[in-house]
């Protein structure tokens, strides 16, 4: 049903394609692009399953896999790793108990690596959903992630 | 009653001070200014980056061109009380003035023209989500003027090629003969795109131009447009550069509410529409023909050129691609003409550049200079110094496909063509400086990772090359014989140089025989 309504909104062309999959995937309750989905959305625009599962697989803001409510994206570029970002993704890690690509038991959060987010001012750098955080600490790592936590509280 | 205010502050909000609570900060400053005895006294005005930034929330106090920087809300007591109320001066708060840093590092202020700018020239000064504003500074006369006196389209292009301008995305390509590809192709539709996929690491500047001043772009896509005989432009958007997205759709809003978008513009006859299309996260697409493949619904993998897209773009269309810094050039050159621009800048490469100074620097930010600059200047003038008491080892120059240098880089004047004789390229204008707490090979490691990652993995060189060399940067660890290792990744990335099919693969070279020549005993 949901999907129906997303599709509605678009032309039935290739052009769409990625407009349709950023919409279907942020209306999912993971975050995510299931099989099932896929495949309609290849119906629809009229390209075989394959193009659209290469377009899921190009693109790092898409996942076919399900990921948590929250999205942390830690920027591994130069400029943030000579800030230190190895130390924040070691923070992350230990508070978390989760490495790159892999999601809490709880379903909050998915660590994602990223490329440049244009914030290199404030080096080293994250994005959680569409929040950027930059300047990280240690301590500052740990703060921000249990203001996500007391949310869910 | 027109209200007469004792002070004005400019504050600015752009993704990085709202990153560091830029909103909480006004609100409050806001409410407490409302409870002092400045209330009334004082305008606050949201601005864009005023030039040299980056240094958290900050702001500007007019009369007297105070600058604030890394504020907090507990400082907003100590501003108000004292400056805004008792007029005097919070210094401890202030940034040095820029021609006070330089003359401390031994270099003559007056040899720089400080007050350069062109594309940022309105940022910070004007607010950038009212159009009015842009009006006031002779915003949409470049194109005003051409469509009422019915300037031919080769005459504007005349004058782009007059003026020297080249890309400012990295390439370096002229402008002028650029556009004149695209005039000369006969189709029944033509496209400007105007690229703001900013991906390369280190570089902000084209953010902070949308987000500064976005008319200046939609004003040089318009022109682009009318030159080349195309009525639809697209701006391509990094999907995470959330701010310069809403102010670009407000902007263009505005604009066709006042009939500069649309049909018919200036009753001339000449139509144009602009529309906004979010990139998905991929540095490749800022090659032009995979940002067209994006843009078209499909995997961003390069495609093999020629045919260039300036006769073969988007849907097969001519098309002209160009970098946000590039079209905000535009309308300054109209309005005031080729050889004004020349005025700037060097010979080869007239103009300004926006480099974004970062790394281990006092001051890291934006800042637009006249071609010719020296790393010296912006280094130690505008960033301030190396901080820390730490020491200067290497700057990586134009973004993570640039070339690092050590400090014999440090007083060659900057243009494309000086840059590339020297074995790099100015690319984005990014300088991001090494201070000597870098390891150089944990450093090669770094910038390898992040071009494995990005690779597409359309064609062998680059799919297996960019993982062999981040491979053998990580065998150097462990390694007795480092020659060997150093020479053979010279010798790979020199193939990749020779046989990748797009910039992300060929460039690689750049930082990797740098690296290996400038700081192989490091290593």
């Amino acid at each position: 049903m949901r999907i129906d309504t997303v599709l509605k909104k678009y032309e039935a062309k290739e052009e769409n394609l990625l407009y349709i999959l950023h919409e279907i995937q942020d209306g999912s309750d993971n975050n995510s692009l299931n099989k099932k989905d896929l495949e309609e959305v290849a119906a629809y625009v009229g390209v075989p399953l394959s193009r659209v599962n290469g377009v899921v697989s190009f693109y790092s803001m898409f996942s076919s896999r399900p990921r948590g409510k929250y999205i942390i994206r830690l920027c591994q570029s130069p400029p943030c790793f000579i800030k230190g970002s190895v130390n924040v993704y070691e923070k992350i890690k230990q508070q978390l108990k989760i490495s790159e690509d892999e999601t809490t038991d709880d379903g909050l959060f998915t660590l994602e690596f990223s490329s440049c987010l244009g914030v290199c001012g404030l080096a080293p750098a994250m994005m959680i959903n569409d929040d950027v955080y930059g300047n990280l600490t240690e301590e500052r790592v740990v703060e921000i992630l249990n203001n996500y936590r007391n949310l869910e509280d | 009653m027109m209200n007469i205010y004792t002070y004005y502050i400019l504050l600015n909000i752009d993704d990085v001070t709202l990153a560091e609570g830029v909103k909480e900060f006004e609100e409050i400053f806001k409410k407490k200014l409302a409870d002092s005895e400045a209330k009334g006294k004082v305008k606050v005005l949201e601005t864009g980056t005023p030039g040299i930034k980056g240094a958290g929330i900050s702001m500007i106090v007019y009369p007297g061109n105070v600058h604030y920087a890394h504020l907090s809300v507990s400082d907003i007591d100590e501003i108000i009380e004292e400056h805004l109320v008792k007029g005097r001066v919070v210094s401890r708060l202030t940034i040095e003035p820029v021609a006070e840093r330089l003359e401390s590092s031994g270099l003559n202020p007056q040899d720089i023209k400080l007050q350069d700018r062109i594309v940022l020239s309105e940022s910070g000064v004007i607010d950038p989500e009212n159009i009015t504003e842009y009006f006031a500074v002779q915003g949409y006369e470049a194109i005003g003027s051409i469509l009422e006196n019915k300037l031919p389209d080769i005459d504007v292009i005349e004058i782009i090629k007059n003026s020297g301008l080249k890309g400012r995305g990295g390439a370096g390509f002229p402008t002028g003969i650029k556009w004149d590809f695209t005039r000369k192709a006969a189709a029944e539709k033509k496209f400007i795109i105007c690229n703001a996929d900013e991906g390369e690491p280190g570089t902000f500047k084209d953010r902070l131009i949308l987000e500064g001043n976005p008319h200046l772009v939609i004003e040089g896509m318009l022109i682009a447009g009318y030159a080349v005989g195309a009525s639809e432009g697209y701006i391509y958007i990094r999907g995470e550069y959330d701010l310069s997205i809403r102010r670009m759709e407000k902007a263009l809003a505005q604009a066709y509410e006042y009939n500069l978008l649309g049909k018919n513009l200036f009753g001339s006859g000449f139509s144009f529409d602009i529309k906004i299309k979010k990139g998905a996260g991929a540095y490749v697409c800022g090659e032009e023909t995979a940002l067209i493949e994006s843009m078209e619904g499909k995997r961003g993998n390069p495609r093999l050129k020629p045919p260039f897209p300036g006769t073969h773009g988007l849907w097969g269309y001519p098309t002209i691609i160009n970098n946000v810094e590039t079209l905000a050039n535009i309308a300054p050159i109209i309005l005031h003409g080729a050889a004004w621009f020349r005025s700037f800048g060097t010979e080869k490469c007239p103009g300004t550049k926006v480099f974004t100074i970062l790394g281990d620097v006092r001051y890291t930010g934006v800042v637009e200079l006249p071609m010719g600059i020296t790393l010296r200047e912006i280094i130690y003038g505008f960033g301030g110094g190396i901080k820390e008491n730490r020491s200067f080892k290497a700057v990586h120059l134009g973004g993570s496909a640039g070339a690092v240098f050590d400090e014999s880089i440090l007083d060659v004047p900057l243009d494309y063509d000086t840059v590339k004789e020297h074995g790099g390229m100015l690319g984005s204008g990014a300088v991001l400086v090494l201070s000597n707490t870098v390891n150089m090979r944990d450093y090669l490691e770094n910038v390898l990772l992040f071009f494995k990652h990005e690779s597409c993995g359309k064609c062998v060189p680059c799919r297996v090359g960019t993982a062999r060399l981040l491979d053998m940067s990580k065998e150097l660890i462990a390694s007795k014989d480092k020659d060997t290792i150093l020479s053979a990744m010279d010798k790979l990335s020199e193939t990749m140089f020779k046989t990748s099919f797009c910039p992300l693969g060929q460039s690689l070279k750049f930082p990797v025989q740098s690296i290996n020549r400038y700081f192989h005993d490091e290593i």
